[in-house]
């Protein structure tokens, strides 16, 4: 048995809120794998959306100031499971370390200095554990289920700032799911985006979108969708029903966060996982 | 004393405008050693130069100082009045009163009083200047070309025809290169293989060019007019000589299912192949990575079957030296590597070249629909062999992106994609081509005419903008994009998707140029002397460029530029002997510490570890020695030397001392 790994994690807002089944799936499922999760303390908004599309500065400022909070808390490596998040703590570390002048500026409006923390998003966080543990903790292997890997746009986007795997053509979600016995299905629609925040702005926009995910994957002949970020999942999730009235079709696509896939395989039970939140298939 | 004349020139207005050349005339004559100063209206015209000739002559003149322009633009018409008139050419130095003075300064006081003390660091100048005599070096009369494309055939035939021996290079098992592979061309539509081939017949028939193919440049030594280049002549595995070409071999090679480098991978080959039927020479070759023979001594039909027992399984690889005067470099291109690079997907991964199989690139459409093809000119797709009724081509594919791609233009994929269509409509006329276009680019004798063709008669749908995402279903590859005209979306379903890849530089040029010191820019294409003026020179004396491995460019273009580096060799290898300009480094052999850091800093490799010896042979000491035919007179080794032996003749340390003295 390889060292306990012990992992920083900031769990943004979603894994706080309306995604606490994420959340605990995750805890559940590394608790497992023998990885521990030291939440942040005090941790704040990384600004998501709303922030970069108002002010440039204010942006850089409020994942920064995470950073600098767990420079000082001595972490070194932190989680941060959902896409958006991880990919705007990577772009203020990216921007500070590109340009002296705004580093300086931002570490006097964060009255702290973001340190060189790395940033993992929840596939790094498997990675980090090990393929070999993982592997080797697999209790009930996922036979004869298949998947269909769901990137979402953020977790390979935008390639320069996450720098993670190849941002049209990813594989490496289809690893981990091989790797619990599972068999990923090749499918079309893996890095495409699901319609994120859209969907209290505009839903018709999402409703479209995720139906051509959910249509992909069903003629790809998965069974069900492994998802790596809290917004995805509300999508696809809870908003299937949705897409299902809208289209007047029926897709009953389970969508599962890839820890919970992990733990199934471990051995835990869909309820520990909080499987049973779900909006599709709560009988799994 | 010294005997200078100072000739100041008005240039018309260009300097007289702005400097007082009457009052600059009156202050130069003041200076110790100037005999005569005069100013004239245009002193580089027939009176203007007589003058010179004159003075020189009835005031003895022992240095010459022509104020004017750069001496980028009359130093040598200078320098021959002053040989004219019995002057060492190199006692005459210009000062540049134009570009540096007047060209840039509108106060009239302040342009005169730089003008006079330019003319002042020249006359200090030229007070220092020795007669130089140009050096001559002997010239080995035959070329070597390098890269049996078409613009390696061109350059090649040009300078046999004109009477001189030529070395051909070719890695390949053939020449012929892109264009033997191509369909048809535009803008004329003549078929590719019908007017290179007799070509390439020519050249392995020419009694004057001496052809090595399957061979590399493995090293160069030597200078302009005098190389000496040693080659690799890879194993073939076949006796060229003894071969008659019949092809029984490769019919009973069992290993049949190998890619066709030819045909870029659309077609197969056994592992003793010809690379097509019309290779020059006529001989095949055995691919030793697949030969079962070769790898575990197995099989070995082919040497039971070749009548002729050309086969040699116990071929090596060959060295051989040739000495030629001139080289051409014409190592062409490769296509970009759209989305794969080390086995890894990178780039444009959303077009899913390498994934789907009915998503190709441009080179490999040229063999779908070449007559020569693996399916005979026939369109059929890769993954099913049906015909495609909607076939999508997308143009700048790594060209034009400095996000994902290269910066630049590849300058001929707006014409052979609008010629594809045109192909494509020909072969398949219920079928519809797409165009996903960023800009159409189409100068060139009837290239725009030809696209308007593709678009008007042939029907091909040109949308301007790019594609987002190529994805599979049902057996169709669903095209998307934005026509960014309309402001529309656009999503075609296609069953076909051809790649208009970006144009790189053939692999290993880059390695090739260091051997003969030729400088190549950061994507790899070779660096011409100058971009107008030297266009197929390059900065190593005796090595000139053409085609594509210069930079991006089309069949005419190649063949132009064949034509005039072969006219550049010819001017090379037109007499027995070179002259050189003398202006090149030189190293006092009495004071050279042999410490060779000239010899290291050197760009050009033109130092010499030499020995100095008495005229009996005993060894006295180690030195660095110039080589004159190699040393293009940069002065790096001058800067280096820690001992002053080094220096520049023409620009010696003394004469840039006394420059800098006058001023002070």
């Amino acid at each position: 048995m390889s060292q306990r790994v012990n992992l920083g994690y900031y769990p943004g807002c979603s894994l706080h809120g309306s995604s606490d089944d994420y959340q605990q799936s995750l805890t559940a499922c590394f608790g497992a794998l023998g990885a521990s999760f030291k939440e942040l303390d005090d941790w704040i908004c990384c600004g998501a959306t709303a922030a970069h599309m108002l002010n440039r500065k204010l942006s850089i400022a409020l994942p920064a100031r995470n950073l600098a909070l767990a420079a000082q808390q001595g972490c070194d490596e932190l989680v941060a499971p959902c896409s958006m998040c991880s990919m705007q703590l990577k772009k203020a570390q990216r921007a500070m370390a590109m340009d002296a002048a705004l580093a300086e500026e931002i570490g006097i409006i964060v009255e702290a200095k973001p340190g060189g923390t790395r940033v993992l998003n929840l596939l790094q966080a498997f990675d980090r554990v090990g393929m070999e543990t993982i592997k080797a903790a697999v209790k009930e292997p996922l036979k004869d289920l298949k998947v269909a890997c769901y990137y979402g746009c953020l977790l390979t986007r935008p390639p320069e700032v996450v720098e993670f795997d190849d941002c049209e053509q990813p594989e490496s979600m289809e690893k981990i799911v091989a790797a619990l016995g599972a068999t990923p299905v090749k499918w079309n629609y893996k890095t495409e985006c699901c319609g994120a925040g859209m969907t209290l702005a505009n839903e018709e926009a999402v409703l479209e979108l995720s139906r051509m995910i959910l249509a992909d994957a069903a003629a790809h002949e998965a069974q069900c969708i492994a998802v790596a970020c809290p917004m995805c999942h509300v999508n696809l999730d809870m908003k299937q029903s949705a897409v299902e009235a809208r289209y007047k079709t029926r897709y009953d696509m389970t969508i599962y966060y890839l820890c919970d896939l992990v733990g199934l395989a471990l051995g835990l039970t869909p309820k520990a996982l909080g499987i049973d939140r779900h909006f599709v298939g709560r009988k799994a | 004393m010294a005997r200078i004349g100072v000739f100041v020139c008005w240039c018309g207005e260009n300097i007289a405008r702005t400097v007082d050349v009457d009052r600059v005339v009156q202050e130069v004559a003041k200076l110790p050693g100037v005999r005569c100063a005069v100013n004239y209206k245009y002193t580089c015209s027939d009176p203007g130069q007589a003058m010179i000739r004159e003075k020189i002559v009835s005031d003895k003149l022992d240095g010459v100082v022509v104020a004017s322009c750069s001496p980028h633009m009359h130093l040598k018409t200078f320098r021959k009045t002053a040989q004219a008139a019995g002057l060492n050419p190199y006692l005459l130095e210009m000062a540049n009163i134009r570009e540096q003075c007047s060209w840039v300064h509108h106060d009239r006081d302040q342009a005169t009083a730089k003008a006079i003390e330019l003319i002042r660091l020249a006359v200090a100048k030229v007070k220092n200047d020795h007669a130089l005599e140009p050096i001559k070096v002997p010239v080995t009369r035959r070329a070597m070309v390098v890269g049996g494309g078409v613009a390696g055939i061109q350059a090649a035939l040009d300078i046999a025809d004109a009477g001189y021996e030529v070395v051909m290079v070719e890695r390949d098992p053939s020449i012929g290169g892109k264009m033997a592979g191509l369909s048809e061309t535009f803008p004329t539509l003549d078929c590719s293989q019908c007017i290179l081939t007799p070509r390439m017949v020519d050249v392995g028939q020419h009694p004057r060019i001496k052809l090595y193919t399957y061979s590399e440049v493995e090293a160069v030594e030597g200078f302009v007019g005098n190389f000496e280049i040693t080659i690799r002549q890879k194993a073939r595995y076949v006796d060229v000589t003894k071969c008659t070409g019949c092809g029984e071999c490769s019919k009973v090679c069992p290993l049949k299912k190998n890619k066709s480098e030819f045909d870029f991978g659309m077609g197969m080959r056994p592992a003793i192949y010809m690379p097509f039927p019309q290779a020059v020479p006529a001989r095949p070759v055995i691919d030793k990575n697949v030969c079962a023979k070769l790898i575990r001594n197995g099989c070995g039909l082919c040497e039971k079957k070749c009548a002729a027992g050309a086969i040699n399984f116990e071929d090596t690889d060959r060295l051989v030296k040739e000495k030629v005067g001139a080289v051409v470099l014409a190592t062409g291109f490769k296509l970009y590597d759209i989305g794969k690079k080390d086995g890894k997907i990178a780039g444009y991964g959303e077009y899913g070249y390498g994934k789907y199989k009915d998503v190709i690139d441009s080179l490999q459409f040229e063999r779908l629909v070449s007559a020569s093809g693996p399916t005979n000119g026939e369109i059929k797709r890769p993954s099913d062999g049906k015909t495609p009724k909607n076939v999508v081509f997308i143009s700048c594919v790594g060209s034009r992106d400095n996000a994902k791609g290269l910066p630049y233009c590849s300058k001929i994929c707006c014409m052979y994609t609008a010629k594809h269509t045109m192909l494509y409509k020909h072969k398949v006329h219920e079928g519809q081509a797409h165009v996903f276009y960023m800009d159409i680019r189409s100068g060139g004798k009837g290239y725009d005419e030809f696209v308007r063709r593709a678009i008007e008669q042939d029907g091909a749908k040109y949308y301007r903008g790019r594609v987002s995402k190529i994805t599979e279903q049902d057996g169709k590859l669903i095209v998307r994009g934005a026509d960014t005209l309309s402001g529309e979306p656009v999503t075609i379903e296609a069953e076909m998707v051809v790649l208009a890849s970006a144009m790189q530089p053939a692999d290993g040029v880059t390695q090739l140029a260091q051997k003969l010191n030729v400088g190549y820019d950061e994507f790899g294409f070779l660096m011409e002397g100058h971009p107008k003026l030297r266009p197929v020179e390059t900065n190593a004396a005796g090595v000139y460029i053409c085609g594509a491995a210069q930079a991006p460019k089309d069949i005419p273009e190649s063949v132009a530029q064949a034509s005039a580096a072969a006219s550049k060799v010819l001017i090379t290898l037109a007499s027995s002997e070179l002259t050189r300009e003398p202006e090149i480094a030189h190293i006092d052999e009495k004071i050279c510490a042999a410490c060779y850091r000239c010899y290291e800093a050197c760009p050009y490799h033109a130092i010499e570890k030499a020995e100095v010896r008495t005229p009996r042979g005993v060894f006295v000491k180690h030195t660095a020695r110039v080589n004159a035919g190699l040393c293009m007179g940069c002065g790096t080794c001058v800067a280096v030397c820690p001992s002053k032996s080094a220096d520049i003749e023409g620009f010696t340390e003394q004469e840039t001392y006394a420059m800098v003295a006058s001023l002070i």
